[in-house]
Order: C-alpha cells, then sequence, then structure tokens
C-alpha cells in the first residue's frame, strides 16, 4: 500500500515537542545498529557512550562544564534564531571572545584585582559581540546574507586565534608550542565543586537562560523580533525595525558566544591554545534547535549533547572507535530532528486505490 | 424510484444536497442543508459569517467531507474527495482567500490547475482571449505576487472559465470590481448560465443577488432559514431573513468644518520598486480633521503603492511629498507616523495586519502597544494588553472563544473586525483604512462603517481606500478617484453619484483630459 505526505489542517502541538524526544530514541536506536555494524557489543557500546560518563559526581560535574558553553551559545543563538537571524558563525564569535578575554588576562597577568575577572567577562562578550556585528553592519547595509558572512568569519577567527599564539602572545618557556602562558589565578574562574573542573560559569549560563526566557517572553523588543521572525510583513507594517531586530539578534549570539569563550579560557583551559574550541559553536546550533528556542528545550538539548561529546571520547578511550564517532552521533541527532520535524506539518496517510 | 423518474422527466438537478450536515469538534457548521441548483440556474447562497455558508462550498468541491447527507451529481449519488476529483466531474469554484503561487506568473498557475500540459505560449493566447472577453484584464506575464488582490481575483476567475465548468462556485467574486465591471462580469456570468452551467453565487450584495440571481437559499447558523426568488423580494426583506432583523441606518452629523489638515498629499510622484507596479503621478489630495475622503478605484491602479508610501513601509525619495500632521514624513519609517498619531488598516490581512499564529493579545500589542500604554519600561503588560484585546472582541462582535486564540483560527471576516476594532480604539488622528469591510458580513459591515463615521466625528481625519463604491458613498463627505497612478479631484458626495465616479474610474476626469492626452502620445 502506497504512503503519501499529507499536510495536515493545523500544526501538530503534540508532534512539536514529540519530535525532539523521537529524534533522541531514534538517536539511540541509530547507535545501536551503528555499534553492531562496527563489531561492537552494542549494550556495551552504549553502555560506554551513555552511562560511563555520568556514573559518578566527577562525571556529572564533567558533563556541566561541557554543557556549559554550548547551553550560552545556543541561548544567544535563539534570540537571532526566533527573528529568522541566521547566525550560523557563533564559533567564530566563541574564538573571539577567547581572544579578548585572554588580551585582557595577559595584560593583567601580575594583577591580583578582583576586577580581572569581570573585564575579561566584559572583553568576551565584547570580543564575540564586536565579530558578530560585522555580518550585522554588511546585513543591514549592503543586504549581505548574514548565513554567509558569519559562517565564512569563522575561518578568519580561527586563523586570528593562531596567529596570537603562534606569535605575539605565545609562551616563551612553552616549547615552541602555540599557546599562551597559563593564566594567574587572578584571570581563573572559581570552582564550584572542589574537586571538579567545573566552574561559575555554569551558574552564568543559567542566569543566562532565565534572562534569555525573559527577554523572549516579556520585553517589547523580544516580541518585535518574534514577529519580525514569524511575519515579516506584518513587522513592517507594525514599523517595527528591521536593522535593530538584525543587531539585537546577531550581538545577543556573538555576546553569548564570545562570554562562552572566555569561560572555557578562563576555566578548564587555563591558557588560549590554537585548539580553543572543540565546535561548540556548531554544535550550539543543533542544541538551540532540539531545545526549540526554548529556555527549557536548549537546558536539556546542551546536556544531551555534551553527553555525546562526552560519549564520544570514551569511545575512543575504550572501544577504539575513531574521534569522528561523537559527531556521527551529533549528525544523527540532527536528521532525525528534522525529520521527525515533517510531522509537524504533515501527516502519513495510505493513498487510496486509483479510481 | 418513482420519484426518480418523475424528476427525470421533470429535469434532474445539476446539484441536489439533501440534508447536508458536517459536524466539528466544536460546531456544527452545517446541519440538515437541502439545496438544488437546476442546470443554467444562478443560485445565490447567502448568509452572515460563520452561517456555514463556505463549509458547505468546500464539501461540494471535495476540499472537506460531509458528516452526513447525500449528494447528487446530475442524478447520481458521488463523494467529491478531493477538488481534482470535482474538477473532474464539472465543478470549478473561485474562492475568496486565493490559491496562487507567488512566485510564478499568471499563466504558469493557470497551466498548473489545468489537465494535461498545455503549452505556455498557447495559454497565454487563451487567456488573452478570455480576459477580453469577460471584461476581465490581465497581463498572463505577470508574476503573481505583484498583483493586487484584485488582480489576483481576475486570474481565479479566468483559471476556473478555461475549464468550461457545468457548475461554478463563486465566492464573493464582486468586492473587488468596479461597477461597470461587476455589469460585464454578471453579463459573463448571464452568458455561462445560458450555455446551461449553472453557478452558485455567494454573496453578501443583496442588490447585486436581486439583479443576477434566479433563485436563493439563506442560511443561518448552519441551517436553511428560507429560499425565495430573488426579484420578489426587497433588499431590507432579504437582509431580515439573513440577519434575523432589520438593517440599523447610518447616523451621520455634517462634517466639521475648518478641520486642521492630517494628511497632504503635495505633488507625490514615485515610480513603482516593481516593473510590473503602478508609478504614482503627482497626487495631491488634503484630508482635514472631521472629514472621510474615499479613494475608488479598480484595483491595481496604484492603491497598493499608495498605501505604502502612506504607511511609511515604502520610503519616497521627497520628505516633503507626503504630510502627516503638519509634519513632511516622507521618509519617517512607518512606527514614527504612527507616533505622528496615523492608524492604518493594510489590505491583506494574515500575515500583514495580523500574525497567524499568535493570540488576539499579542495581536493587539502588535500596533497598540504604545498609545494604548501596554508597554512599561520595555516590559509587555499582559494584563493591560488582555483588556485591550478583549474590550476590541467585544466591542466589534469579533466571534472568537477568547482574546487568547490565534489570529489564524479566526474567518476573514472576523479577524478584519479586530483589525479595525484596534486601530479604531486607539482614537488615531487620522485614520487610513484599505476595504475596510472586505469579506465582512452586513450586520458587521454596518458596524464597521458606522464607527468610521463615529470616529470622523470625533475630529479624526480618515481615508478610505475602497473598490465598493456604495460603501464610500454610505461614509465618505469626498470622494477621489485613483486611476492608472493618477489621483482626480476628490469631490463632496453629496454631488456627484455613482455613474459619474464609475466613468471616473476609467481615467476620464474633467482635467484628466490633458494627462490622459499625453499618456496615449506616450504609448
Amino acid at each position: 500500500m502506497p504512503l503519501r505526505f499529507e499536510a495536515r489542517a493545523e500544526a501538530s502541538a503534540r508532534m512539536r515537542y514529540g519530535s525532539p524526544l523521537v529524534a533522541v530514541l531514534l538517536t539511540v536506536a541509530g547507535g545501536l545498529v551503528l555499534f553492531i555494524l562496527l563489531g561492537r557489543n552494542p549494550l556495551h557500546g552504549f553502555r560506554v557512550f551513555f552511562y560511563d560518563p555520568v556514573k559518578d559526581l566527577y562525571g556529572v560535574s564533567e558533563l556541566l562544564l561541557k554543557a556549559t558553553p554550548l547551553m550560552l551559545i545556543a541561548t544567544g543563538l535563539a534570540v537571532g534564531f526566533r527573528a529568522n537571524v541566521w547566525n550560523i558563525g557563533a564559533e567564530g564569535q566563541f574564538l573571539m571572545g577567547a581572544v579578548a578575554a585572554t588580551g585582557v588576562a595577559l595584560m593583567f597577568h601580575d594583577s591580583t584585582s578582583m576586577l580581572v575577572l569581570p573585564a575579561m567577562l566584559v572583553a568576551g562578550a565584547i570580543g564575540g559581540a564586536a565579530w558578530a556585528a560585522i555580518p550585522a553592519f554588511l546585513k543591514t547595509r549592503c543586504n549581505t546574507s548574514e548565513i554567509l558572512v558569519s559562517l565564512m568569519l569563522v575561518y578568519v577567527a580561527q586563523f586570528v586565534v593562531s596567529w596570537v599564539v603562534f606569535g605575539p602572545w605565545k609562551d616563551p618557556q612553552g616549547f615552541n608550542f602555540p599557546q599562551t602562558v597559563m593564566f594567574a589565578d587572578s584571570a581563573l574562574l572559581p570552582v564550584l565543586i572542589p574537586g571538579t573542573r567545573l566552574t561559575v560559569a555554569f551558574l552564568i549560563a543559567i542566569a543566562a537562560l532565565v534572562a534569555g526566557h525573559f527577554f523572549m517572553t516579556r520585553s517589547y523588543a523580544g516580541f518585535q523580533m518574534q514577529v519580525t521572525g514569524q511575519a515579516e510583513a506584518a513587522a513592517n507594517y507594525a514599523g517595527f525595525s528591521g536593522p535593530r531586530t538584525v543587531w539585537i539578534g546577531l550581538v545577543a549570539g556573538g555576546a553569548l558566544a564570545g562570554v562562552a569563550g572566555m569561560s572555557e579560557v578562563a576555566g578548564p583551559m587555563g591558557q588560549l591554545t590554537d585548539h580553543a574550541s572543540s565546535g561548540y559553536g556548531f554544535a550550539a546550533i543543533i542544541v538551540a534547535f532540539v531545545g526549540r528556542l526554548s529556555a527549557l528545550g536548549i537546558f536539556f538539548a546542551s546536556l544531551l549533547m555534551a553527553l555525546l561529546y562526552m560519549g564520544g571520547e570514551q569511545a575512543q578511550q575504550h572501544l577504539n572507535l575513531p574521534p569522528a564517532i561523537g559527531q556521527v552521533f551529533q549528525g544523527m541527532l540532527l536528521f532525525f530532528l528534522l525529520g521527525a520535524d515533517v510531522f509537524v506539518n504533515y501527516r502519513l496517510r495510505r493513498s487510496r486505490a486509483a479510481p | 424510484m418513482e420519484d426518480a423518474v418523475a424528476a427525470a422527466r421533470a429535469g434532474v438537478p445539476r446539484l441536489d444536497l439533501r440534508r447536508i450536515r458536517k459536524v466539528y469538534p466544536t460546531v456544527i457548521a452545517n446541519d440538515g442543508i437541502d439545496l438544488a441548483v437546476a442546470p443554467g440556474e444562478i443560485h445565490a447562497v447567502l448568509g452572515e459569517n460563520g452561517a456555514g455558508k463556505s463549509t458547505l462550498m468546500k464539501i461540494i468541491y471535495g476540499v472537506t467531507q460531509r458528516t452526513g447527507g447525500e449528494m447528487y451529481w446530475e442524478g447520481e449519488p458521488v463523494e467529491p474527495e478531493n477538488p481534482a476529483h470535482a474538477r473532474s466531474l464539472g465543478i470549478g469554484m473561485v474562492f475568496q482567500h486565493f490559491a496562487l503561487f507567488e512566485t510564478l506568473t499568471v499563466a504558469e498557475n493557470v497551466a498548473l490547475a489545468l489537465p494535461g500540459h498545455p503549452g505556455l505560449r498557447e495559454l497565454a493566447r487563451r487567456i488573452e482571449t478570455m480576459s477580453a472577453r469577460y471584461g476581465l484584464p490581465v497581463d498572463p506575464r505577470r508574476l503573481v505576487h505583484a498583483l493586487s488582490v484584485g488582480e489576483r481575483q481576475r486570474v481565479e476567475i479566468i483559471r476556473c472559465l478555461l475549464q468550461h465548468p457545468k457548475l461554478l462556485i463563486m465566492d464573493e467574486p464582486t468586492s473587488v470590481l468596479t461597477p461597470q465591471a461587476v455589469a460585464k462580469l454578471f453579463e459573463t456570468l448571464r452568458r455561462i448560465a445560458a450555455e446551461g452551467c449553472s453557478i452558485l453565487y455567494i454573496s453578501h450584495k443583496l442588490d447585486e443577488i436581486q439583479e443576477l440571481c434566479h433563485a436563493a437559499t439563506v442560511l443561518r447558523a448552519g441551517r436553511v432559514t428560507g429560499t425565495f426568488t430573488p426579484s420578489r423580494e426587497t433588499p431590507q426583506s432579504m437582509a431580515r431573513m439573513m440577519i434575523g432583523k432589520d438593517l440599523p441606518a447610518y447616523e451621520r452629523g455634517a462634517a466639521l468644518a475648518g478641520g486642521e489638515p492630517r494628511l497632504r498629499l503635495l505633488g507625490l510622484s514615485q515610480a513603482s520598486d516593481d516593473p510590473f507596479g503602478t508609478n504614482l503621478e503627482d497626487l495631491r489630495l488634503s484630508v482635514c480633521a472631521g472629514e472621510v475622503v474615499g479613494i475608488a478605484g479598480v484595483s491595481g491602479n496604484g492603491q497598493r503603492e499608495l498605501l505604502r508610501m502612506i504607511s511609511g513601509e515604502r520610503m519616497i525619495e521627497d520628505a516633503a511629498q507626503v504630510e502627516i500632521c503638519g509634519i513632511p514624513a516622507g521618509r519617517l519609517a512607518p512606527g514614527r507616523r504612527r507616533r505622528l498619531g496615523m492608524c492604518f488598516v493594510p489590505e491583506e490581512r494574515l500575515g500583514r495586519g495580523a500574525v497567524p499564529q499568535m493570540s488576539l493579545i499579542e495581536n493587539a500589542l502588535l500596533t497598540a502597544a504604545r498609545t494604548m500604554r501596554l508597554v512599561r519600561r520595555g516590559l509587555i503588560d499582559f494584563a493591560a494588553a488582555r483588556r485591550f484585546a478583549a474590550a476590541c472582541v467585544a466591542r466589534f462582535g469579533v466571534k472568537a472563544s477568547g482574546p487568547g486564540v490565534a489570529a489564524q483560527s479566526l474567518s476573514g471576516g472576523n479577524l478584519q473586525k479586530f483589525i479595525m476594532g484596534r486601530e479604531i480604539m486607539q482614537e488615531p488622528k487620522l485614520l487610513v483604512v484599505a476595504q475596510p469591510t472586505w469579506g465582512v458580513d452586513v450586520g458587521a459591515a454596518a458596524f464597521i462603517r458606522q464607527s468610521i463615521i463615529d470616529l470622523r466625528s470625533r475630529g479624526c481625519a480618515v481615508v478610505v481606500i475602497s473598490e465598493e463604491l456604495d460603501e464610500l458613498f454610505e461614509v465618505c463627505d469626498r470622494i477621489a478617484v485613483i486611476a492608472a497612478g493618477r489621483l482626480s479631484p476628490a469631490k463632496p458626495a453629496s454631488s456627484t453619484d455613482v455613474e459619474e465616479i464609475g466613468v471616473w474610474m476609467s481615467g476620464m476626469w474633467p482635467d484628466a483630459a490633458a494627462g490622459a492626452a499625453e499618456m496615449r502620445n506616450a504609448a
């Protein structure tokens, strides 16, 4: 019996919120199949991937540590995505935030002032926001595509990082490794739970989630962003400023990505290296969509994505699988989500026999 | 069986509906409707918004399936499964909400609806023939997104006619035509009917029904409340059958004299940014506090461009050409113009006048946030927004279960009432309205028109752009005409009539002669 897609009269609310769960379940199922194809015991693989990383307090703290930058970036991206402002370059904004924060840390390397960390935080936000301001400026002035410009600036940002760590900021005692000196204690974020690496950045991320939620649901500016995203002609008619929407959307994403970059160099890394990011800026795009651009959704989606990161590392160590395994899981998650999303607006019907 | 034989002898109806029922989860849209249409008959279906007319038509056209009852097509029981099936039976429908692809040309849109694969060039010629024959001018090579509402409707009508249907369903087809074009369309429809095609004609316009239709069925709240022969009734008696009571008469005082000008067009000239759009040429108009000025014209003559330039959605090069409340506003953004005291109702309701997925509360915020103080220190006061939306729903009789429902769940007429209410309740200094009662039923239209008159009596300057001349004569103190991007002088409504304005609508007003001659020379 042939099947066909039929448009639903109304978008299904159940599928709208159910589809991320369906996507997670399918990803897990796909993972099992993958392990079998790779000749590993699927149950063992499953345990290594999804359970071992979080079996103790330290594991959980690592999970929250990894989820922190994802949460920060996804929160900022969601502001723009709601208004159809497509910032794909959070990875670059993350790096530029890290560079700016590192600049402050190195400048005040000998200071013990309490103000070094706040200054780094602000510098990180400004660094990320400034990088995101480039596509915003070009979009509002020359109507360029913010998707392309922000994405291409990621590669420029990577070269900037390479330049500073190979050049002016290279640690003189670092055996020529591309990295800066370790930051002074005054430039490191305080640890939240003793014996773990989880820093207060996690609290900043939670605060950002709450603030983002408040902005989108209660503020007039957030309302204008949503109107722009849902019906641009209505936004024009109501007199909401298009350029302002673009600026808010990009700068919010850039600033929070920059803060995430700062939280990495001032947190678990303690220095800037040539490999400052682990693709958080791109993974956060998936997080934002899996989380349905909502605060609560982004919270859980970033935990899930962090688990995939850690599972990937565990699978490398204990299952002898290549590092790409983590990305395969990320890709499956996005793939199944997009697939499941089709059912929000369509349903599968058996076509009737031809008349 | 004997009945069937007798029916065959007497002439089987083209379409025969018996006890049609349609039950939705929350409402019974059709509750036992009987309707028979003979071959070659023009049959009117009238009723208020929500009376069940559209549902009944959708059942006939196969868009939705009935819950109960029987449908006979030329004596045979049928179950139209989808519109394609209905079309194969010979049923054509012109919808009130158009189903056209915006990014395709007129000819391509028509090609999509026709069986087989007609060549586009050949099709364009057929469209041109058809449009000339029925007085429905439209260029088959134009992209649909650049067409006005009226032009899109012409495409829909032509698309149906090209399929030589046996039953044509027309859902309020005349709402965007000039009186002359309506007369021409009626000739067309009569010719089609004389060739044996039946026509189901849905309309609110009682005089049209009287002029055109052979028979009529009245629906109220999903039931048939009467069938009659229009030629034997008066518009008043038909209105009473439809809404269950008499229509209110309009109360209007004289226009306030000596109000200050609130909107002035000072030689507004602007080339359209759309190559198929209308260029505006030297528009001059002054609208003062305390008067309603109407702008008549067939859609596609520059109304769309003019509205965007007044609202600010389109900037103009010379700021001084549009003056709002005494301030040169041609380069002000829409928000700035609203702050000068202007409110605006656009011709598209869903997607421009309202955000489809958002609730009426949020849609109230869309334009009333500042004027009604629904935002404090950048934060939305949802309680105040809810109160305002609820007041608007109550005062303008919007049929919605509450202010929390999504805009897209409202019928077109109800959404129009909400948008009109939202703008009127802000007590603007200047109100600019496109098609104030499009798709709204007689009773609600009367209320909206009265609200416009009341607003003007309180000192507001109102501009109404409409294609319904009767409406303009009911509400306006002065009437101007827009034709081919030029604006006639505004004439007091009391010293002109439908015939004169109708002539002007083809571009022939007294001092337009020089301009028209110029245009002929250029062409």
